[in-house]
């Protein structure tokens, strides 16, 4: 084949589409083309054409060993590449175990953070797992009550910073990181913390928030 | 002198015809069989859903009791399709609602299913009993609860489920559901599969409450099925197990807990209690110590789903080396040469193997897993037919060693994980060793390419591979010639999918005719100009010429400029109606 690709025309479209082109031969390859890349450079991270610009692909008889195949070490990802689907890629999980402690409760518990996308999930595994503990999902707009002095537990974790926060506030992603324990603390105790009711509204669950 | 059969006599000769192509015969004879063929049709698949319309089926088919539909291109799994491209099954509900009210079963891939789909689908179908959602995405577990709610308690008869188990397991659902969570995403790629025998669906486990629903699951004397999230622990495995010892396939939970002797003796009594276990997966957060508990269960194992166990050779190799009855494994590259060696010795009945990266972004390989393993089980496994092998070096010669070892082959996948890797002995392409592939495996029907590929390595597969149905291209070839080839020689062809290889126009307008033949073409990130899809719209009414691209109209840029994405497919239903800000139909208006 010529180097040249013969652009699609008016003229060359009225003559049909089954070309007599010449170009495309059934013969063996190798005989006349030069079979040079086109479309990749812009597409493909990788820079496999090196100074002599031969192409060593097209014809094995005058295939060139040289080192010009070996790709650059840092390259970007191509998209799509290598064919895994989504649930592979991150086989070898992040965890992010961290202790929980209730107020009351004669052992301490462990959750994996990773293992959730939002508030809501945590705080019904928590649910679950200390189920005779019923905990306050304040999170929830319809449950808005008074902070009374009832058996609820306010869920709350200590930061990096070494502070007792209250959980809900912040991005789900940030809370993760930077969540060292989590407690389940009486509501009386967390009486101080909770936000105000105007305030209420606008604390979303953390992976949904904008 | 003309006889004909009555219909009745015809349609009871037909109800021992199964399989869509035979059906799809007979319907061809003459117009009296295609008539009896088609009030008697129960059962279709739809491989691409625009290919044809709902009315159109309807029309055709007014009896049908199970339907099968497929969406987007096979590439969206590597997100090579935006979001939004299309592919909603709610138009085909709709319909059916209206025309199958005894619809029975309905198996969707690829679709986008939203909550409201199967709102509807759970208030249409008063038989409903199959629902199979593979690599789904649009619908949360509200959309799974009605499916729960409205079509529980009517599974057959021979399933011996009593419908008050059922309903009490529903309703437990439901009104723990709507209490505490308003919504839930569902993992985009997570399989569903309510049917009758029940199987489990996957991420409603997360949800138990051990307090007030002690006893899941009912005693559920027909459970077979059953596939645990990865956030159930381990140590709830062996009452489980407890409950349902007739299960056949059992994906486990996270497979890791502290090593507790009572825990490890309880799960291994519980495995070797269930004698009808026949698959295996799951074992997410694999702890070695506690794989031994799986062993009474191994002689059974016909099925093995590790690709989600990060374990090392050594302790993949003592489970595998137990299962000697197993035909399916998935694994991933962990288990290395040595343990493929293992394999290839002890599993005389293997038919087919799927090797994932462990890190498939690591170009550097973090393994000691060649292309010899494969060369060992293709050796050693003589009932190997199908392959999935992702590595990061090949040579000719050993693909021409697989190839002689296994003429049987009829799925071939390889995956050299860095794009256009020559032989690493030779520095060659590894055409001839592709080429021995297609020569000597006669009955290859599906064949996924890599490594340095020239048009070579096309000729060949244009030359042999004549039952070849569907092929995966990607960094390969030269030029227009290699397209040629395999568009003029495979004579199966159905389906093919190009990303990044240099094809331009010549092949793809020389070959158009050969396009109504097939189901399918994707072609990313080539050299189609423009100006070529439009002539191939206006030229070929029976396809629908799709561009994709996210750069803006591409009669915004010159005619001969590339097109990013172009998907090509046959349909009676004319252009689709649904098509996304960066999809472009090829078609004039008429």
């Amino acid at each position: 084949m010529s180097p040249q690709l013969p652009k699609p025309s008016p003229e060359s479209s009225s003559a049909g589409l089954y070309f007599n082109d010449t170009e495309l031969t059934l013969g063996l390859p190798g005989a006349t083309k030069s079979g040079t890349k086109r479309g990749f450079s812009d597409t493909v991270g990788l820079n496999l054409r090196g100074p002599c610009n031969t192409d060593h692909a097209s014809n094995p008889s005058e295939n060139d060993v040289s080192g010009d195949s070996k790709p650059p070490p840092a390259k970007t990802q191509i998209v799509g590449w290598p064919p895994v689907k989504a649930s592979r890629k991150n086989v070898a999980k992040i965890s992010k175990y961290v202790k929980v402690a209730v107020d009351g409760a004669p052992y301490l518990r462990k959750v994996d953070l990773e293992m959730y996308g939002s508030y809501q999930q945590l705080l019904g595994s928590l649910e679950d797992m200390f189920s005779c503990f019923p905990i306050r999902n304040y999170l929830n707009e319809r449950k808005l009550m008074d902070p009374v002095k009832g058996s609820d537990y306010m869920p709350t974790y200590e930061d990096r910073d070494g502070d007792w926060m209250l959980v809900g506030d912040v991005p789900w992603k940030m809370f993760v990181e930077s969540c060292k324990r989590l407690r389940l603390m009486k509501s009386i105790e967390a009486i101080g913390l909770a936000p105000r009711e105007s305030q209420k509204c606008t604390s979303t669950s953390g992976s949904k928030s904008l | 002198m003309a006889y004909s059969f009555p219909e009745e006599v015809l349609e009871h000769v037909f109800s021992f015809i199964h399989t869509d192509k035979d059906r799809n015969a007979i319907s061809l004879v003459c117009k009296s069989w295609y008539e009896v063929e088609r009030w008697s049709r129960r059962r279709i698949f739809i491989g691409n859903c625009y290919a044809v319309s709902p009315g159109i089926v309807i029309r055709r088919f007014p009896e049908l009791r199970s339907v099968a539909l497929k969406g987007k291109p096979h590439f969206a799994d590597f997100n090579l399709v935006p979001d939004g491209w299309g592919g909603n099954v709610y138009p085909w509900i709709a319909a059916m609602a209206m025309a199958y009210p005894m619809l029975e079963e309905l198996r969707l891939k690829r679709m986008v299913v939203t909550d409201e789909s199967l709102e509807l689908i759970s208030r249409s179908f008063k038989n409903f009993k199959v629902l199979v959602l593979s690599s789904c995405e649009g619908f949360s577990t509200d959309g799974l609860a009605a499916i729960a709610a409205n079509c529980s308690g009517r599974f057959s008869e021979e399933s011996r489920i009593s419908s008050f188990d059922l309903l009490s397991f529903a309703t437990f659902f439901l009104s723990n559901q709507t209490k505490r969570y308003n919504r839930f995403e569902l993992k985009p790629a997570c399989e569903v599969d309510i049917g009758s025998p029940i199987s489990l669906i996957p991420d409603f486990a997360h949800h138990w409450c051990p307090s007030t629903f002690p006893a899941w699951p009912p005693r559920c004397p027909s459970l077979r099925t059953l596939r645990l999230n990865r956030a159930v622990p381990l140590d709830r495995l062996p009452n489980l197990l407890r409950r349902a010892p007739q299960l056949v396939e059992l994906g486990t939970g996270a497979y890791s807990a502290e090593h507790r002797p009572e825990v490890f003796s309880s799960l291994a009594g519980a495995f070797s209690n269930c004698k009808e276990l026949k698959s295996l997966s799951g074992f997410w957060d694999v702890v070695p110590d506690y794989l031994p508990a799986v062993y009474p269960a191994c002689s059974g194992i016909t099925s093995l789903n590790l690709s989600y166990a990060t374990i090392q050779s050594p302790d993949l190799i003592k489970l595998v080396t137990q299962c000697q009855n197993l035909q399916r494994l998935w694994v991933l590259d962990y288990i290395e040469d040595s343990g493929l060696d293992a394999l290839a010795a002890s599993c005389k009945d293997l038919q087919e193997l799927r090797v994932f990266p462990s890190e498939p972004y690591d170009m550097e390989g973090n393994v000691a897993l060649t292309e010899q393993g494969l060369v060992s089980v293709s050796e050693g496994c003589p009932k190997l037919h199908s392959v999935l092998y992702f590595c990061r070096q090949m040579t000719n010669a050993a693909l021409v060693s697989i190839a002689k070892n296994r003429p049987n082959m009829t799925r071939f996948r390889l995956c050299i994980i860095e794009p256009r890797t020559r032989d690493y002995q030779t520095l060659e392409p590894l055409d001839v060793g592709f080429g021995a592939i297609v020569e000597h495996c006669k009955e290859l029907h599906r064949l996924s390419l890599s490594g340095l590929l020239t048009d070579r390595v096309f000729e060949y597969i244009g030359t042999h591979a004549k039952k070849l149905e569907m092929l995966s291209v990607a960094f390969a070839g030269d030029g227009d010639l290699g397209l040629h080839h395999v568009l003029s020689g495979c004579k199966s062809l159905r389906k093919l999918e190009i990303r990044d290889c240099p094809f331009g126009d010549k092949a793809l307008l020389a070959n158009a005719a050969k396009l109504e033949t097939m189901r399918s073409l994707w072609m990313s990130s080539c050299s189609v100009s423009f100006g070529a899809c439009k002539l191939l719209g206006q030229k070929m009414p029976r396809l629908n010429v799709e561009v994709m691209d996210e750069r803006g109209r591409p009669d915004s840029r010159p005619e001969s400029c590339s097109v990013e994405k172009l998907y090509i497919y046959r349909s009676v239903a004319g252009p689709r109606s649904d098509m996304p800000r960066f999809v472009w139909t090829m078609k004039t208006p008429s």
